[in-house]
């Protein structure tokens, strides 16, 4: 899987997950913001990740994460 | 008492089925209510039990299972006190729990925990005390007590340590990260993992047919896999107690307490 396969992946996940319109999402959105969620529901979102790709990404390696494309590197690494 | 219903927890008992529903706000902090009526709980259990095969812990609110200690609360009690008084009323309070989590640990009902969402520090632990772990696929578990100096305190590790293999225990504990369901089974810790909100569903489907069972035989099958490992449990107290005076203690629960976020010591 490409990277901005993996992207276009979370974006979409993200905005079923939360209940937000695809196309309100950017690769570069500060997810945090985007989504207003908080790091209780980032671990929502984290989950559902790992789940989504089948992959365990400890949430240290999220330390300073809050952009959807920085994440997607961090979940590639891992597939 | 079939049925409770308090500030921060209630309890119904139903067809030889306790159910201990969880609703504090935000997510199942376990301060001084919670405790209290946890005493109350595990009280009315020995005379609930004669009448029941099982037991289901779980909570009803969607942030999660238990996001572990209020540490706010813990902080401000601490504040409060001098040293010396702060570290008595600390040990007092992490054994009134400890006395109420070994009382589910031992109890001879079949016990269940229907976990969903955070299941943090002392929620994982609680966790821990059942016989049998349901989680929900979204379900997360974690020991962050080290982000803030800390050890757990709730008689998890010993549990855990009973439960799996050290390696893995050392791993949690150590790097303080969580994990999910789906890991949780992988390890042998949860025994089902079950579709997002279907955890309540399947305890109750489980308990259900714990109840074939002759009771008598069942209790004591517990009784001869699930030893309580009582003397490591009273280390773990004199291990936090001896933690709790270190000045990374007070630094790691002051950021906690000034930050806004709802679990600020996690990314």
């Amino acid at each position: 899987m490409t990277t901005d396969k993996t992207l276009d992946e979370i974006l979409t996940l993200a905005a079923a997950h939360f209940k937000v319109p695809r196309q309100k999402l950017a690769p570069d959105d500060d997810f945090f913001k985007t989504l207003g969620i908080d790091s209780l529901q980032a671990l929502d979102l984290l989950t559902k990740l790992e789940n989504h790709f089948r992959i365990e990404l400890p949430d240290y390696e999220l330390q300073g994460v809050s952009d959807f494309r920085t994440l997607a590197s961090r979940i590639q690494s891992r597939l | 008492m079939d049925q409770f219903k308090g500030e921060t927890l209630s309890w119904k008992a139903k067809d030889g089925v306790i159910e201990l529903a969880l609703h504090r706000e935000p997510c199942n902090e376990i301060g001084s209510a919670t405790i209290v009526e946890l005493e109350k709980f595990v009280a009315e259990l020995a005379s609930m039990e004669a009448e029941a095969h099982a037991l289901i812990i779980y909570s009803e609110l969607k942030s999660g299972f238990c996001a572990g200690a209020d540490l706010r609360e813990l902080y401000r009690r601490s504040q409060e006190m001098a040293q010396a008084d702060a570290l008595k009323g600390v040990r007092h309070h992490v054994e009134r729990i400890h006395a109420v989590m070994n009382a589910i640990d031992a109890s001879p009902l079949t016990t269940i925990a229907a976990v969903h969402g955070v299941t943090f520090g002392g929620g994982f632990e609680l966790a821990l005390t059942c016989d049998l772990i349901i989680a929900d696929k979204m379900a997360r578990f974690c020991f962050p007590e080290l982000r803030l100096g800390l050890v757990p305190s709730f008689g998890g590790i010993p549990r855990l340590k009973r439960d799996l293999g050290n390696a893995v225990v050392r791993d949690l504990l150590l790097t303080g990260r969580s994990f999910n369901a789906t890991k949780a089974q992988q390890i042998g810790l949860a025994s089902q993992v079950v579709g997002e909100g279907e955890a309540l569903k399947a305890a109750r489907a489980t308990a259900a047919q714990l109840g074939k069972f002759d009771r008598t035989t069942a209790a004591a099958a517990k009784q001869f896999i699930k030893p309580i490992p009582y003397e490591e449990l009273k280390s773990e107290i004199d291990l936090f107690c001896e933690l709790f005076t270190h000045p990374a203690v007070e630094a790691g629960l002051r950021r906690f307490v000034e930050s806004t976020d709802a679990l600020p010591y996690l990314p």
